[in-house]
């Protein structure tokens, strides 16, 4: 994918639905994007950003954040069972009772519950992931928010990260993000290939071949899994640098003064109203 | 918005994370086992639609298969059970039409067929073995054993227990293992004859078989009864 000239929004737009129904009745858009705010930073008001995310994106978010949570903790107790690499996760940080209980009243450590956690959180990942990518897809908010993107934007805004001169406008993605969302949906989708290779080894026969047969779809399941994480750090560390996408999240609907070059209020003391 | 919400709902943020960084001791809980168990008849049912008869589970060249196979069982392979040919009788039960003990030779004398396939631990691990013995299809038409019956059980003479679904018992790759790597089976490996179903997990394998019951109730399994997936196919 290219990136098409004059689709890089200067101003805001929300994420999802508008529900109100008052936000793109105001002027000042540009190209295909509704816009709520305006007014640019140094001019009598500053602009006010909005981030929203409607509910199906909030409630199959948390879903997927639970349900990934619960599958890497489950996966790693199982893991622990049969490494695949020379180490092991501590049992303190994986999923599936007292070891040591279940080994004194089972003779099992914990596994049995674990693979129990795993095979029931892949059906609320699975359901989650599908809601989420199907209203992503109908709704235009994939279309919308995680597009356009392409290598050319991707390295601008890279290197303007890596500079930490990126800026940030609440409720646009920068290319660097776009990518991030993109890849983590892309492993979630790798998670669930390569975890049902691994559940039915024989009646999916010859899928498990794509991953270089049984024990090549546990190392491709345990990278996925490797990977997703590294999203994890990054997506939490973002959130920590600007506490109110967390919030609106939450609750659905947020507002800023644009631009945000990391904090709000530091920038409205360089451009007071 | 205020801060005093923002502060209420990123205190609510952190109550949330906690409870799951605690989710290690929820799996202890009456509750959460009662819905991870719930959870796991449902993944019975799932698995048993997806389960396809006719559909054989990879075979691979002998050359691949393992001469030291790997021992595997809650105890070490010097306390596994030495069962005497001499006094072994298989023990038929339930609906079966024709109950008479089998001896060691009778079952050895039964007709064989050999396969290479890959053992599938619900670990993780894999191994891959030649076993040689009797279809346990064969076997049933031989004793009459009812095959519109929805389960099968074995008892085993170290303490196990195992059961299946009827169809699986059926799958034509389903055997009564009388020899690995074309010897009769050692000791530690189940003398005289193990279960061998390459459509399951490993532990769905059952070794010293000594008594097959076929029943509509469905009977238990070891592990399943600690918690490991009844059905457990591959």
């Amino acid at each position: 994918m290219s990136d098409p000239p004059g689709t890089n929004p200067i101003g805001t737009h929300p994420i999802g639905s508008d529900p109100t129904g008052t936000g793109p009745t105001q002027s000042g858009t540009t190209g295909s994007y509704p816009k709520y705010a305006q007014t640019r930073p140094g001019h009598a008001e500053p602009a006010i950003e909005v981030l929203e995310h409607a509910w199906p994106v909030r409630l199959t978010h948390w879903l997927m954040a639970a349900s990934i949570l619960l599958m890497i903790g489950s996966g790693w107790r199982i893991y622990n069972a049969s490494p695949i690499f020379p180490f092991r996760f501590p049992d303190a940080f994986t999923l599936g009772g007292d070891v040591n209980v279940a080994l004194t009243w089972h003779n099992d450590p914990g596994v049995a519950s674990a693979i129990q956690w795993h095979f029931a959180a892949m059906w609320l990942l699975a359901l989650s992931y599908l809601l989420f990518v199907a209203w992503g897809a109908l709704s235009g908010h994939f279309r919308r928010d995680f597009l356009p993107v392409g290598p050319q934007s991707f390295l601008r805004d890279f290197i303007a990260a890596a500079r930490f001169k990126l800026e940030h406008h609440l409720g646009e993605y920068n290319a660097v993000q776009k990518v991030f969302y993109w890849g983590a949906l892309a492993l979630v989708l790798l998670m669930i290939v390569s975890g049902i290779a691994i559940w039915k080894p024989v009646q999916t026969y010859p899928l498990e071949v794509l991953f270089g047969g049984f024990q090549g779809a546990r190392i491709v399941h345990f990278l996925g899994m490797a990977g997703i994480c590294g999203f994890i750090v990054v997506h939490l560390a973002l959130v920590a640098l600007v506490p109110t996408t967390l919030v609106a999240m939450v609750v659905g609907r947020v507002t800023g003064h644009a631009p945000l070059a990391g904090h709000a209020t530091a920038d409205a003391m360089e451009h007071p109203p | 918005m205020s801060l005093d919400r923002r502060a209420l709902v990123r205190g609510g943020m952190s109550l949330g994370a906690l409870t799951l960084l605690t989710g290690c001791d929820l799996s202890d809980n009456d509750v959460v086992q009662g819905v991870l168990a719930r959870f796991s008849a449902w993944n019975d049912r799932v698995q048993a639609a997806l389960f396809n008869p006719n559909k054989l589970a990879p075979t691979f060249p002998e050359a691949q298969a393992v001469k030291d196979f790997r021992y595997n069982a809650w105890y070490a392979a010097k306390d596994a059970p030495a069962l005497d040919a001499a006094s072994y009788r298989l023990t038929l039960a339930g609906l079966i039409a024709n109950k008479k003990p089998w001896t060691v030779d009778q079952l050895y004398a039964l007709p064989q067929v050999s396969q290479v396939t890959r053992h599938i631990c619900v670990e993780g691990w894999n191994m891959i073995g030649k076993w040689s013995g009797t279809p346990l299809r064969t076997f049933f038409e031989r004793i009459g054993a009812d095959t519109t019956a929805r389960y099968v059980g074995f008892e085993c003479a170290d303490g196990y227990y195992e059961s299946m679904d009827m169809a699986t018992a059926l799958h034509p790759q389903t055997i009564m293992a009388f020899k690995l790597s074309d010897e009769f089976l050692p000791r530690q490996y189940g003398y005289p004859f193990k279960i061998r179903v390459p459509t399951k997990l490993g532990f769905k394998n059952p070794k010293f078989v000594t008594t097959i019951f076929v029943s509509n109730l469905r009977p238990a399994g070891f592990w399943p009864d600690r918690g490991y997936n009844w059905f457990s196919g591959i």
